[in-house]
Formats: C-alpha cells, structure tokens, sequence
C-alpha cells in the first residue's frame, strides 16, 4: 500500500513539473517560478492531488542540502578562505541590520521583544534554494552581485546555528539551568564533529573513493556519493546545525579532489529533481485558506517584508560597491523568506517562543515572498535593467551616431576574440552579453555594450542590429542560440549571421536554421594542434601545415556530403546518438585522404 | 681580417626538402657554420606569414645574400617570391632612403631538374639559364647589390650521391672562404 502511494505521488510530482517547468520556460518566467506554481496547482487549494505538503516539504529539503554540497566542490578551501570578507562583512550586516529591523518593528506593533526577536531572526535568511538555483540558471554567480548575495547565503546558513542555539532561551516554557550546561556540551559536541569531519573528509574519503571506484560500478560510486552527503547532513542535523552548512563544508574538502567531476556529474541529476521538489512543496504550503481569510494581512506583511530586505540589501549593496546595474538585482534576489524560518518557526513555537497563530501567518508570508521573486527578477530584467543599458548608452552615442557594423552577441572566450580582431583592425563593433562584470571595462575600449538576454528582440533592436551588416553569434546556450538566429533571420533579413558551433551536430542545426557562415569552435585549434603533433614527429613544418589544410578543406566537403545524410535521418534519432553516428562516418572517410606534394616528374 | 663585415645569409626555399636530394645536402654542407646563417624559409614561415621586420634585420645584419632554391617554373618557389614582395620595401630596399642593401653581395644558388644543353636555343627551355635569370639580376641591381656569378647544378636527376655531395662539398667552400675574405674572392686572380 504504502509503495503503491509512492509511486502514485511521483507520477503526480514529475507529471506536474513535466508540464509547468517548460512551460514557464517558454513563457520565459524560469524553473523556479514553473516549479511553485506547479506546487500550487497540485496542492490543497488547487487540484488537491497531494495534501501533505509538510512531509514533502521535509524530504525536499535535501535538495538544498545536495545543492549546497555541490557548491561546495566549486570551492576549495582556498578560494573560500578568499571570500572571508564579504562573507562576515555583508553577510553579517544584512541578518543584523535585517533582525534589528525587523524586531523593532515587531515591538512597535505591541509584541513582546522575545517573539519579535524570534521573528527577526527568521525572516533575516533568505532562501538559499531559491536564490542559489536562479543565480546559477541565469549564470550570475561569478558577477559581483552573485558573488556576494552567495556570501551572504553561506552566512545566514551558518547563522541559523546560534538562532536555533537561543530559541530555548527565549521561550517562556524553558528551564534555565539544564540549557545552560548542556550549551556548553553542545559547542564542544559541535567542534568535535567539525574537526571529525574534516579529518574525515581531507584523509579518508579520497582512499575510500579510491577504493569504491575501483569497483568499476557506476552506481555503487553514485550511491556512495549519496551515502557521503546524507549521512554529514544527518550527522548535522543530530547536533543542530545545518545539514546544508555540514554538506556545504563536506563540499568544499572534496573540491581538490580526483573525483570532484564525478561527484558532480552523479549528484546533479539528484540535486535537480529534489530542488524541483522542494520548491513543489513550497508552491503546495502556501496557505491560501489563511490568504482568503486575511488578504490585506498577508499582502501587506509580504510586501513590507520584501520591502524591507530589499532596502536593506540595497543599501549593503550601495556600502560595498556593487555595480550600479547589478544592485537591483542582488536586492531582490534575497528578498524572500527562506526555508529556514519554517525550522525556526516550528522550533519556537515548541518553546513557545512564538504563538503559533503567529507562526502559521509568518510561514505564509514566507512562502509567499518565495512566489514573488522570480517575478521580481522578471520585472527587473524586463523594466529596470535596460534602464541602466540606456542610461550608459547617450554619451557613447554622441561618438558613434550610426551604429556599429558588426553585433557580437556572446562574449566569453569565443566572442572575445573575434571582438578583439575586430577592435585591432578599428572595426566599430556592439556586444550583447549576459555577464555584467564585462560590461565596465569593455565600455572604456569603445566598445558598445549592452547587458541581457540575445534572444529578446528589443534588446537586437537597442543595440541596432537594424544598422548592422553582421551578426556574430557566441552565446553559450545552444537552445537560445537558435531561437536568436530565427529572431535574426525574421527581422534582420539584411544582415548576415556568422555562428560558432560546438560540434557537427550543432553545425546541422544551425544550418537547419538558415546560418550560412559557421565555424566549429574547437576544429581549428584542434587542427593547430594535429599540426603541432605531425612537427614533433619529424615532420618539416610546412609540409605538416598543408597536411592540415589539406585536411580542413577535405572535411569542410565532407561535412556538406554528410549534412545531407544527417538530415535524412535528424528525425528519428537522439542527438547523442547521432554524435556517435557521425564519428564513426568521419573514421571511416578519414581514411581515404592521402596527402600528396606536386610531383618533379618530367623536369 | 674583418669577421664582422663577410657574414653570410642563406635563404633556402624548399617547399618538401623531405623528398630533397640536392637542396638537402646543401643545407646539411653549410648547417651551424660559423659566419654562416642558414634561415629556412619554408620552416619559419610554414603558413606563409612573413615577420617583415625580422628578416629585414637579419638583412642588416649580413653582408653576403644568398638565395638557395630548386628552380620551379623557371622562378622561384612561392615563398620566396612572397618573401621578397613583402620584405623589399619601399624606403628599406629601394626608393627614396632604401639604402639598407647598398653594396651587399647577393647570389642565387640553384638546382635544376633540366640538364645543362637544355637550356639553349636548341633545348626544350629555348632561353639560356642567364637569360632566365634576369629577374634575379634585375632585383639585385635595383636594390643596389653586386650581383655574382650564380651557383647552378643542371639535371638533378641524373645527379648521383657522389656528385651531389661534391657540389655541395664546393658550395660550402664558397661561402666559407666568403666569410673570411669577403667580396675579394670573386674578383678576377692575378
Ligand atoms: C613544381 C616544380 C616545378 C619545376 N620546374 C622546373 C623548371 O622550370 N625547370 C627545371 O629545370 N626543373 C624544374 N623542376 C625540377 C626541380 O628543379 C628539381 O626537381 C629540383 O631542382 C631538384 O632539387 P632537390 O633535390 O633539392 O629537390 C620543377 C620541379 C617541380 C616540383
């Protein structure tokens, strides 16, 4: 019985995110917000397929425990070690400045200053899984912005410890004295299984990981993986401090290890489908019942709440110089509630620290404020970002009153140095990209910038592609990338697309799409190398060099006669497969090239 | 004796010297001898991208300009024609102020697959090897250089290890005794 509900609840779970995820995609609203809404339509006050949220909820929390391990491996201890300032500096100010607030605000309004406290302190955290998954989809993390609004997400979690640690303390239902000795146990508990951990992860995972690898079963590795993560974070969650926090240091002691990459290729897919979860069962807890009964209540608890972290974050954001065209979006990226204040929550009221009317009424607004954000960041993609790509446009305009020649949508390592070729040879050129970090300094080279997404139209036509002869496309999303040239193709006719591709497969679909100047990015240098290969074996180095163009102009053929194959067939197969398919076709054409040098036969 | 002003510059152009027999061993005569600097144009510049300044001072830096090559339709190999389109600028080699090869020597030295009676009026080349080589002369002298008597081996093909490693064996010679005597070795004996 208890099976049969299981499976039932994952066809209902995956069917919901199946349908809403890509649809609020599409819609360009983001996974996030296709995930709550899901929740919401699956929940009690929507189709009422699912009731019990709080369990889910519960389980789901693992995915931001995994997504916190995962960040972790992005982090050695070094690099980590680096952001010590922003951490304790911004990180600091914010839950203090948040709280004080918060509390203040609370006693104003006639509670006492223990539960206004208690609330202070969990609507300071923001939600790591919320504001985590929507940096990394948007590629945000390394911006200053996303820098630091992760720091302050690593500081909150590391917060919670003492939070928890004092609620006892606050409520009215506690005893004094046995706290008071059993905190001290419980610090030297809690450095022991610190230091435990970190002897553990540093000495004897590596030999372990050795060993299990040596199994040779994938999935013995994975479950290890999993064994690995689960069990520091319920170790964690046996001394009371944050599983995400202990799964997060976990993270960081494997990160210079062997196995990072396979620990995070096997974690991923987990890590995706729990977090996709958790938000489910956030979009499920949202208490419209408590809305329907007190709308101007919620509403306006959840705005002010909003409000006021996002002036606070704002105003951080200002102090330590963070880029005037990410401050908006580092303010409302944390403006939510997070899922810690329901742990808070739930704890203070066991103490009685908070009357649970109250705590049932935080907990909607908490959730509720999660619902805002993803459409807080549309509206600032949409409204309040281009204003700061306007606002830096006119004096740039006044030099260059007819727009640029080329467009460069893309500017990472590709983009980069077709910009600079350009630029050495004093051709005007205008780059779209979505890393706000390169913005400032490309400006001060003349070139034109502008922030945001290439696949919006308005933003072509901001940055005058309509003037343009060219169009270069180098934007790391291969999905978006079509649906540009599509936008390029229909509005644009007149001017001309180059594209880089990653590999054949991505050639055929940008000839699909009617792109005539494509250049796979890793084939020449690939060729360079070959090149490099045939000297070091004697060969003399031009005769090594026409063996390789030899082999460019040969495969340049091919890649026409097999278009035409592939196409026949694109259809019906996967893309993997068809990538296996094409290698073997090039093996197998590969060898009737034979090089030949003119011959002095007859002289 | 001046070391300083008899320095040689062997610009060889051989385009696959790795199915060279005559080239080659010429190369291997007068590889790391002093005096001499050997620059392998096909080597150094495999994708046909000249350094411009480079060359023009190795230019500057040598007395004795030679250039080594397998006659090719009657010319020179690509590069070397390249080579010379971009290095001999205006206001380097010639024109107002291109001084920079006044009173250097330069000589051709050349393999040729077609014997020695070919190249007559009644041979299959028609022109003498001293006709066909007017353009040599002809930028030898716009550029203000001493043209000398080119170093010619006919018939590469009938050519036998032997013969071949004597002419490079006279080839080196040459140059060396350049290196220590300079232009006077090419002025008539007493
Ligand atoms: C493309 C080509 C063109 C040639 N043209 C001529 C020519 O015009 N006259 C001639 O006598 N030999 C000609 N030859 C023969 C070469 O001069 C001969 O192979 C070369 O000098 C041999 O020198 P090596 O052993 O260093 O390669 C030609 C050879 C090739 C490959």
């Amino acid at each position: 019985m208890e099976n049969h509900s299981l499976l039932v609840d994952s066809v209902i779970y995956l069917g919901a995110a199946v349908l809403a995820v890509p649809l609020a995609k599409r819609l360009g609203l983001g996974s996030v917000l296709g995930y709550l809404l899901a929740g919401v339509a699956i929940g009690p006050w929507g189709l009422k397929l699912v009731t019990d949220a709080q369990a889910i909820l519960h389980f789901a929390e693992f995915g931001v425990v995994l997504l916190l391990f995962l960040i972790g491996l992005e982090l050695n201890p070094k690099r980590l070690w680096s952001m010590r300032k922003p951490i304790l500096g911004l990180g600091g100010s914010q839950v203090l400045l948040t709280m004080l607030l918060i509390t203040v605000a609370g006693m104003a309004v006639g509670i006492s200053w223990q539960t206004a406290l208690v609330a202070g302190m969990g609507l300071s955290l923001s939600s790591t899984a919320i504001a985590l998954q929507t940096m990394t989809e948007k590629n945000l993390l390394s911006t200053t912005a996303g820098n630091s609004g992760f720091s302050i997400l690593l500081l909150q979690d590391i917060a919670v410890i003492p939070m928890l640690a004092v609620i006892p303390v606050l409520g009215v239902a506690t005893v004094s004295s046995p706290t008071d000795e059993s905190g001290w146990l419980d610090v030297v508990i809690v450095l022991m299984v610190m230091v435990a951990i970190i002897v553990v992860g540093r000495f004897l995972t590596r030999p372990l990981f050795r060993l299990i690898a040596g199994a040779n079963s994938r999935e013995i590795f994975t479950a290890f993986s999993l064994l690995l993560v689960i069990g520091i974070a319920l170790i964690m969650q046996r001394i009371d401090m944050s599983m995400a926090l202990g799964s997060f240091m976990a993270g960081v002691l494997l990160a210079e290890s062997e196995y990072r990459h396979q620990l995070e290729s096997d974690i991923e897919p987990f890590k995706g489908l729990l977090l996709g979860l958790f938000f489910i069962a956030v979009g499920m807890s949202v208490d419209f019942g408590l809305l329907l009964s007190k709308p101007w209540v919620i509403i306006g608890l959840t705005v002010g709440l909003i409000a006021l972290k996002a002036g606070v974050l704002w105003l951080l954001a200002r102090v330590f110089k963070i880029p005037v065209g990410q401050q908006a979006f580092f303010a409302f990226v944390l403006s939510q509630g997070g899922e810690f204040a329901f742990v808070l929550f739930g704890a203070a009221t066991g103490f009685s620290a908070m009357p649970s009317e109250l705590a049932d009424l935080l907990i909607v607004v908490v959730a509720f404020s999660m619902l805002t954000t993803p459409l807080l960041l549309i509206v600032n993609e949409r409204f309040i970002q281009p204003r700061f790509v306007n606002a830096d446009k006119i004096p740039e305009d006044t030099i260059e009153p007819q727009g640029n020649p080329v467009v460069i949508a893309g500017f990472g390592r590709f983009g980069q140095i077709v910009g600079r070729l350009l630029h050495a040879n004093k051709i005007g050129t205008t780059i779209i990209d979505h890393n706000p970090n390169q913005i400032e300094r490309l400006r001060t080279f003349g070139f034109k910038v502008f922030y945001g997404d290439a696949s919006r139209l308005d933003l072509l036509q901001a940055a005058g592609l309509q003037h343009a002869k060219l169009f270069v496309l180098a934007t790391d999303d291969r999905d978006s990338g079509l649906l540009t040239v599509d936008l390029v193709r229909e509005h644009f006719p007149n001017v001309r697309i180059l594209a880089r591709a990653w590999d054949l497969i991505h050639v055929y679909q940008l000839k699909d799409h009617g792109v005539q100047i494509i250049e796979r990015e890793t084939f020449d240098s690939a060729l360079r190398l070959g090149e490099s290969a045939l000297v070091q074996l004697g060969y003399e180095k031009h005769r090594a060099h026409r063996a390789a163009q030899r082999f460019r102009a040969y495969d340049s053929e091919l890649i026409d006669k097999l278009y035409q194959v592939h196409h026949d067939q694109s259809q019906v197969i996967s893309i993997s497969q068809q990538a296996r398919d094409e290698i073997e076709r090039l093996l197998q054409e590969d060898e009737t090239v034979i090089s030949r040098d003119n011959d002095s036969q007859g002289w | 004796m001046n070391e300083s002003s008899h320095r040689v510059l062997v610009l060889m152009a051989h385009p696959s010297l790795y199915r060279s027999k005559i080239n080659k061993a010429m190369r291997d005569a007068i590889k790391d001898t002093p005096g001499i600097t050997l620059h392998e144009l096909y080597q150094a510049y495999p994708d046909f991208y000249i350094n411009v300044r480079h060359e023009q001072s190795l230019l500057l830096e040598h007395d004795f300009l030679v250039f080594q090559y397998p006659f090719y339709w009657y010319s020179v190999p690509p590069i070397l024609k390249l080579w010379q389109d971009v290095v001999l600028e205006n206001g380097f080699a010639y024109g107002e102020g291109g001084d920079a090869l006044q009173g250097k020597d330069f000589m051709p030295a050349i393999s040729t697959g077609g014997k020695a009676e070919a190249f007559s009026r009644e041979g299959n080349n028609y022109f003498t090897m001293n006709e066909l080589l007017y353009p040599m002369q002809a930028v030898a002298r716009r550029c203000n250089m001493t043209y000398r008597p080119p170093r010619v081996i006919h018939g590469s093909f009938e050519q036998t290890d032997v013969t071949i490693q004597m002419h490079a064996e006279r080839y080196r010679e040459l140059l060396l005794e350049y290196t220590r005597q300079g232009a006077g070795i090419f002025e008539p004996k007493d």
